[in-house]
């Protein structure tokens, strides 16, 4: 049986444990709301870009098409992009996102390719480190802006693009959390590199019958599209990734801050019953005394 | 009368109004777009997009860098990486 003195120092510590979670839940339903804000602004860009580039892959094709829509023609060596968030207190998300990279890589690994990953983010490389030491590429490191942009989202891109013109990989996946809810963000992983060709139906109801005069040509303005889509797609990563983040958080310190609400009622009971039973006690004791006089 | 005028970024929807004219700095040279003009698309160069509101009015001046534009039957969509001011 722990002493008053000790029982009351357990009260105030998971006390002022509570005030922590609490705070950071605040911040986070704060936060959630600008990060949704953000991901819903960056949808119109994306949605054109897409709804161009599906106009345009249908156009061109065959051998004229750039490499970045046509892949290297090998399908070895992939790279699997994993984009974590840079800080924790936000329960599974991150070990969510690192389960689905390892379920994807153990599936490559199992037909034979050669996996190796690029970390966005720090939570991410400590879990994967553990089973893919050497496969690891580059960790990528969101943490010294306080809100990821587009300048992030650009030189990820570029050295991405880079590296899969020197040939250092055929195929890229992204992996990344989908904010369905502040309750629910599903990991996904989707191909980036390279550039799925959207589907043919959509592309010939945006071009319409119309004969679009393009300038300078089809292939050079694809050539400029593609970098620029993969740039978007990082982006939208990226925004995703914040709305989780704190939608998870949120959640996560919402359960923190009722687990300590529960666990303090649980303490002040037990402290009640034994300053109670001390009383008795010693109640008892002059009782006898008095007695025995 | 009016051409549906949208200049899009990454974050954010930055212009959708329906304006008179508007002239862009294509990569071959600027190009101004009037209502109705024929389907057309063209990468940009870093420069400055004119917004005529009205028929010889002052333009207004938004710089872009990088991007493309397209005229389809909807208007002229601008789809900027970076927009300054």
């Amino acid at each position: 049986m722990a002493s008053l003195k000790e029982l009351k120092g357990r009260i105030n510590s998971v006390k002022s444990t509570q005030k922590i979670t609490k705070a950071k839940q605040m911040v986070a339903a704060a936060k959630l709301r600008r990060a949704q804000a953000a991901a819903e602004a960056a949808r119109p860009y994306a949605e054109r870009l897409s709804g161009v580039m599906a106009s345009l892959a249908g156009k061109v094709s065959g051998d004229s098409a750039p490499k970045l829509l046509a892949g290297t023609g090998a399908n070895q060596r992939h790279l699997l992009v994993v984009v974590n968030t840079d800080k924790g207190l936000c329960g599974g998300l991150n070990s969510n996102i690192v389960k689905a990279a390892k379920v994807k890589a153990r599936a490559l690994i199992a037909e034979g390719k050669d996996v190796s990953f690029y970390l966005v983010g720090k939570k991410g490389r400590a879990p994967i480190k553990r089973d893919y030491a050497d496969r690891i590429e580059k960790w990528f490191d969101t943490s010294a802006v306080r809100q990821p942009g587009f300048e992030e989202a650009e030189a990820i891109a570029d050295e991405l693009i880079e590296r899969f013109e020197k040939g250092e990989f055929d195929v890229a996946h992204l992996v990344y959390p989908i904010f369905k809810s502040a309750l629910a963000q599903d990991p996904t992983v989707d191909q980036l590199i390279p550039v799925p060709s959207p589907a043919k139906g959509d592309g010939a109801a945006a071009g319409g019958d119309a004969v679009v005069e393009y300038e300078p040509g089809e292939e050079e303005i694809l050539e400029e599209l593609l970098p620029r889509y993969v740039r978007t797609q990082l982006f939208g990563a990226l925004l995703e990734r914040e709305a989780s983040e704190q939608g998870a958080s949120m959640t996560a310190m919402d359960n923190a801050t009722r687990n300590a609400g529960d666990l303090i009622n649980k303490l002040t009971i037990q402290y009640n019953r034994s300053r109670q039973a001390a009383i008795t006690t010693e109640l008892i004791e002059i009782i006898a005394g008095a007695e025995a006089l | 009368m009016a051409l549906h005028f949208e200049l899009v970024t990454p974050a954010k929807l930055v212009r959708s109004e329906d304006v008179h004219m508007v002239v862009v700095p294509g990569a071959e040279g600027e190009f101004g777009v009037l209502e109705g003009h024929a389907p057309f698309m063209s990468t940009i160069r870093d420069g400055a997009v004119q917004v005529f509101k009205t028929e010889g009015g002052a333009p207004e001046t938004i710089e872009v860098r990088g991007g493309f534009a397209e005229v389809g039957e909807n208007g002229l969509t601008v789809l900027a990486e970076h927009v300054e001011g």
